[in-house]
């Protein structure tokens, strides 16, 4: 009754507004999508266009550095210029196929090492008493209030020739001579798993605390030690957290360009990299838009391949 | 007042402000650390017109940023063999001479061979110069090579063998094809100058064989490595070598940092003050320009960054142990074995960009 009155004392503006609305056929229903995708429509896909429009191109000395898409003939006919000549010259060439399997690789591997370490951490926050639960949430969190380049540069500190760790070490008479940390893989693995974890950790927590505790209980009661209830309630059960953490660590984690960069090696070959590269020391953006178009299908594979695990997980 | 007239009232006072604040500003883009502040003072001091400067570390990034167009800058600081690419790429307006009255302060000799890159210096003019060559532990080499050892040679880079004995503790060249091609080409024997895809082949295959021995690639990273050693020999720029040798003495950790021009040849580079074709103040460009050509302002950055000027008039200002030393201004015999950098057309370009990447990375 109360929200029948309510309608009723609406302002005639308002009533006006949802009048004409009506009359066009926009609902509020329609407007709340719309401004999403006005969203992804202007800061995705015209992107993502534009990009294409660029790899379709020739890299030429000029303001911007690529052909024209189009050109009008002397008789004012209008040709289209493009060519699939970048992608190709992608093909042929080793170096990109290697940074592309170097950059999955490397992604992968961060992204097990994330799991591995981040999936108990989150499951024993998820299974902390309430203060100290939220107080270890805040500890995950807390580092996202300083730069990530800080945190990476502290890293530097950390695996430098003098740094901590090599000066901890020689001092404790454990090592004689420095060990070669920085400019290695390793350091980028560990800048990678150091800086994704939270996101890792984050939705595996949040899926963990939803977990019934009556099935655990019940699959004690039948029987099962806490190993086994752990693989056939728990694990299954967590599978969409696991799918999620690993995405928002496996997606960003292939595109890495600062960690690499800053850690890591003459020999970590990265397509981050390749596409820095191509854009700035080569000036070709023609073929620095293809290596990211390419990029962006092999980053979407995988997300669709996922969606349906997990589609198919939530059908049955 | 309909909300239409607002909005246009209020875009032609952001219209008015934008134009009232671009009639005082020089939007200035240098590379990092290559100024006294105190210069920039001056300058807002002398003319009123207030500097808004911002930095860079890489002559490609300054290109990405000019060949996109519309940079907001009214005044930046290319090196030589890219600002030729980037006049042909139309970026930059001719100078208007009649505004540059302290031209005349700058050395003819060093004019003319800036003049290789813009005919008739018609489109910038030398900011700073200098060479590319080994910024090295004094110590460090020594205890490896001997006290006799004479550093002043690109073995200390590319022979695997003396490279071998160095890498134990931090070889670093810089990240940058077209000083590390030329180096290696004056190694070989080769001309520095060459454009022969052949010679980037032999030269990239040499380097290959002595990568094993570089810690990193990097542009401006060594300079902090070398100061609190944690590299030992480094392929640097003379003026960022030098600012390393100087933080090394203020720490007072016993590094001693030096630089050595290869006997083999190195390359001499200048770095030139242009103005783009769409800066949006360029009389106030010009007058900066102009201002920079003061002998006393010339000296006074030098002074500060360690890079030599190209103003004559400037010499016998800058502080005697700088202008003296040879290591920042080479002596005649010394500058007789330099080179100066070529820009290389597109397919150049991507074969060597190709070879360098397969030289860093080993693929």
């Amino acid at each position: 009754m109360s929200a029948g009155g309510n309608a009723l004392t609406r302002s005639a503006p308002w009533r006006g507004t949802a009048w004409a609305m009506g009359k066009l056929g926009i609902s509020g229903r329609m407007l709340v999508i719309a401004i999403p995708m006005l969203w992804l429509l202007v800061f995705f896909l015209a992107p993502f266009f534009v990009l294409g429009r660029i790899s379709l191109a020739e890299a030429i000395i000029a303001r911007p550095p690529y052909t024209p898409l189009f050109e009008r003939g002397p008789d004012g006919t209008l040709t289209i210029i493009a060519s699939l000549e970048n992608y190709r010259f992608l093909l042929t060439d080793a170096l990109y196929r290697n940074a592309y399997l170097s950059s999955i690789r490397i992604a992968l591997v961060s992204t097990i090492f994330a799991l591995l370490i981040g999936y108990p951490i989150a499951y024993y926050i998820a299974r902390a008493p309430e203060p100290k639960r939220s107080i270890l949430l805040l500890m995950v969190i807390l580092p996202f209030w300083t730069s990530f380049l800080l945190r990476v540069y502290a890293w530097m500190g950390f695996l430098r020739n003098n740094g901590v760790i090599n000066n901890t070490l020689i001092s404790l008479g454990i090592i004689d001579s420095p060990i070669q940390m920085m400019q290695t893989d390793f350091a980028v693995y560990i800048g990678i798993v150091y800086t994704y974890l939270p996101f890792m950790i984050l939705p595996l927590y949040a899926n963990l605390t939803k977990l019934d505790g009556a099935l655990l209980e019940a699959a004690g009661d039948l029987g099962a030690s806490p190993v086994v209830t752990f693989f056939t309630v728990t694990l299954p059960l967590s599978l969409p957290g696991i799918v999620a953490g690993c995405m928002l660590v496996f997606i960003p984690a292939i595109g890495e360009y600062v960690i690499p960069a800053l850690l890591g090696g003459p020999n970590t070959l990265m397509i981050g990299r390749v596409l820095w590269d191509e854009f700035f020391s080569s000036r070709d953006w023609p073929v620095a838009a293809a290596v990211a178009i390419v990029m962006l299908v092999l980053v979407v594979a995988p997300i669709m391949w996922l969606q349906s695990v997990q589609n198919r997980r939530g059908d049955g | 007042m309909t909300p239409n007239r607002i909005l246009v009232a209020a875009g032609a006072a952001i219209a008015m402000q934008a134009g009232a604040a671009a009639a005082d500003t020089v939007n200035v883009f240098n590379w990092s650390d290559y100024i006294t502040d105190e210069v920039l003072e001056q300058f807002t001091a002398e003319t009123g017109i207030a500097v808004n400067y911002d930095v860079y570390d890489s002559n490609d990034t300054l290109e990405a940023r000019l060949l996109a167009g519309s940079s907001g800058f009214d005044v930046v600081v290319p090196t030589a063999t890219f600002l030729q690419r980037q006049i042909a790429a139309g970026v930059y307006q001719p100078l208007n001479r009649d505004l540059l009255p302290n031209l005349d302060n700058m050395d003819p000799a060093l004019m003319a061979a800036a003049a290789n890159h813009d005919p008739g210096n018609e489109h910038a003019v030398i900011y700073m110069w200098g060479t590319t060559g080994i910024g090295y532990n004094i110590d460090a080499v020594a205890e490896r090579l001997g006290e006799d050892f004479e550093v002043d040679t690109w073995d200390m880079i590319f022979d695997p063998e003396i490279a071998g004995q160095l890498a134990d503790c931090g070889i670093s060249w810089l990240d940058s094809p077209t000083d590390m091609f030329p180096a290696a080409f004056a190694w070989m024997g080769l001309d520095p100058q060459s454009t022969d895809a052949a010679d980037f082949e032999a030269a990239a295959e040499m380097m290959k064989g002595v990568r094993d021995t570089v810690r990193y690639f990097h542009s401006s990273q060594y300079i902090s490595d070398l100061a609190n050693g944690e590299t030992c020999v480094a392929v640097g720029w003379s003026g960022d070598v030098l600012q390393a040798a100087d933080r090394a003495e203020e720490a007072g950790q016993g590094i001693n940092v030096w630089y050595a021009i290869p006997r083999e040849g190195a390359m001499q580079w200048f770095d030139m003050l242009g103005i783009p074709a769409d800066a949006p103040n360029p009389e106030a460009a010009h007058a900066f320009i102009n201002f920079i050509m003061k002998p006393e302002v010339a000296a006074a950055i030098t002074n500060y960054v360690w890079f030599p000027n190209a103003n004559a008039a400037a010499f016998e200002l800058v502080d005697e142990d700088i202008r003296t030393d040879p290591a920042i201004y080479p002596t005649p015999e010394v500058t007789e074995t330099l080179f100066t950098g070529v820009t290389y057309d597109s397919r150049t370009d991507r074969t060597v960009t190709r070879l360098w990447t397969s030289v860093r990375t080993g693929q």
